[in-house]
């Protein structure tokens, strides 16, 4: 799937919950439901810098496609970073470094995850970007 | 006694919706709401008297500037200071003690000397220390905490020599609420010859200060978190070291005659006073100040102290509850975690259901390395709060532990 049809599949997931209570239990259970980090990938260089729980984000290219695995201490920005895999991990770094990210408003996440908050949510979307940029100069 | 529904009547703010639940604040160790009749008098001041003080020969000037020295005179009194040049305003706590930092430090901290501070300090009390034993190769000594929160005056004890020039201690923590014998610490202090500053953020709003009992060298606070506006704060300290200390900013109104060959100084308090100052703040200071005088502050804590203890014993009742200082003497701040729980997640949650906590490292990151915690949620009660609040706060708590699973 493109990174545009898996943003519209998470946004009507999202529809079916009007209670903003219950977005976040289902935020809470896709946080859950990501696969463990390997604990020698929580390094300080994988480590997002801006949160006020930790967050860690480690890309892997294979082939033409560039993965990610990440992990956080809190659940909800855990379940944040599960969203943002979903979207890029198994892209082209080219797609992921140009990528819209209106999804995240739809959702209506930046609303109770703006910007200024200290959910990590803009430094992990810049860190991602960073490192599909990376990717793809290579 | 305190009519809090009476109070709560001055404060709109509280009667406003988050996500369609009604507010439930309990962040007021971050900054306190302001009552109305703070808003008003100041919004009277910008409507019908705005002018800048201290120059002008006209009406409106002369008008500020009178409102402007009442509410220092109101500061007077209200912290019991011998003289109102004793009372400088600033920009808030941060800046009171920054100047201190700096003209105290200038003119009295040489290389070798030594200042104390506590392991318990904001922020704000460990950085401009540190920055002045950087300038003047001075040594920054610690003060530990025990594990109810409570300070190791045996410690203290053993750090005071005639080395010290000064000592910095919160009044109350702002992470653990102890409520510190500074009485005691400053004349320990003095008997060395070391020079004491309070800081009372956390403290001016929650009990009666009086710097001629403590006899504190210097005492810092905030108008925020007393009811008033922000960007306005007092630096208190006593007249005769006030006058050794050079000044700190350099401009108008601190001068007294401007020269290229030399400029001399004004005099007390207007020496520390460059600038235009924000004095409709500090008229809306000054009635704050009104305000929570007509309440009692002896009163308004006696009555948070009946909120604290109420939370505590009801917090105590979730069993994966860690509450973060318990000592004898502690202000109506709480700070805690739930085992399993992330402060993060905690507090997103609870912001969700309309109750407003603080989260993180509290601006105090040594007390979270103390505990080994990478942060805490806290809940900081003022005047206007109730039990009702408190069970809410429970209940969201409770609700929290369900939603993650523990």
């Amino acid at each position: 799937m493109s990174i545009e049809e898996i943003e519209r599949e998470i946004v009507g997931e999202f529809s079916v919950y009007d209670d903003w209570m219950d977005k976040y239990a289902y935020l809470i259970e896709i946080g859950n439901g990501m696969p463990a980090m390997d604990e020698q990938y929580k390094t300080d260089d994988n480590l997002i810098k801006g949160c006020q729980s930790r967050v860690w984000f480690y890309p892997e290219m294979r082939g033409e496609l560039l993965y990610f695995m990440a992990d956080s201490d809190a659940i909800i920005t855990k379940g944040i970073a599960a969203l943002l895999v979903r979207v890029f991990s198994g892209q082209k770094p080219g797609e992921i470094a140009k990528a819209d990210l209106s999804f995240i408003d739809e959702i209506g996440l930046t609303q109770h995850l703006s910007p200024t908050r200290s959910n990590g949510l803009v430094s992990m979307i810049r860190q991602i970007k960073m490192y599909a940029i990376a990717f793809s100069a290579k | 006694m305190v009519d809090v529904e009476k109070i709560r009547a001055d404060f709109p703010i509280l009667e406003e919706s988050v996500y369609g639940k009604p507010l439930v604040y309990l962040d007021n160790g971050a900054t306190s709401q302001r009552p109305l009749p703070v808003i008003d008098r100041m919004t009277e001041y910008y409507l019908k008297y705005n002018s800048n003080v201290h120059r002008g020969v006209h009406y409106l000037s002369n008008k500020c500037t009178d409102a402007n020295e009442a509410a220092r005179r109101e500061v007077q009194r209200f912290v019991h200071a011998a003289s109102e040049k004793e009372i400088v305003f600033t920009r808030g706590t941060t800046e009171a003690i920054n100047l201190v930092a700096y003209t105290f430090g200038e003119a009295f901290v040489e290389e070798g000397d030594e200042v104390i501070v506590t392991e318990m300090e904001h922020h704000a009390n460990i950085v401009p220390w540190q920055m002045l034993c950087e300038r003047k190769k001075a040594l920054l000594k610690v003060v530990p905490f025990d594990e109810k929160g409570e300070l190791r005056l045996d410690v203290y004890e053993k750090l005071l020599n005639e080395r010290v020039k000064l000592v910095g201690v919160a009044y109350v923590s702002n992470v653990l609420g102890t409520v510190n014998p500074v009485r005691e610490m400053i004349a320990r202090a003095h008997a060395v010859g070391a020079k004491v500053l309070i800081d009372a953020a956390q403290a001016i709003a929650h009990l009666p200060v009086d710097v001629q009992d403590l006899d504190c060298d210097f005492l810092a606070f905030s108008g925020h978190k007393i009811y008033g506006p922000t960007g306005v704060g007092v630096l208190y300290g006593k007249e005769s070291l006030l006058q050794q200390m050079p000044p700190w900013q350099g401009g108008g109104e601190m001068i007294s005659e401007v020269r290229f060959e030399k400029t001399t100084y004004n005099e007390l308090p207007f020496k520390f006073e460059a600038g235009t100052p924000d004095f409709i703040g500090i008229v809306g200071l000054g009635e704050a100040l009104k305000y929570i005088g007509q309440i009692g502050v002896a009163e308004a804590g006696e009555y948070e102290q009946e909120l604290l203890h109420y939370a505590m014993e009801q917090m105590k009742q979730i069993p994966r509850l860690r509450i973060f200082g318990e000592a004898r003497h502690k202000a109506s701040v709480i700070s805690f975690q739930i085992d399993g729980i992330h402060h993060f997640d905690l507090g997103t949650l609870l912001d969700q259901m309309g109750i407003a906590v603080r989260t993180g490292q509290l601006c105090a990151e040594p007390v979270m390395q103390h505990y080994g915690v990478t942060g805490m949620v806290r809940a900081s009660l003022a005047v206007y709060n109730t039990k009702a609040e408190i069970d809410k706060l429970c209940e969201g708590l409770r609700k929290v532990e369900k939603m993650l699973n523990v």
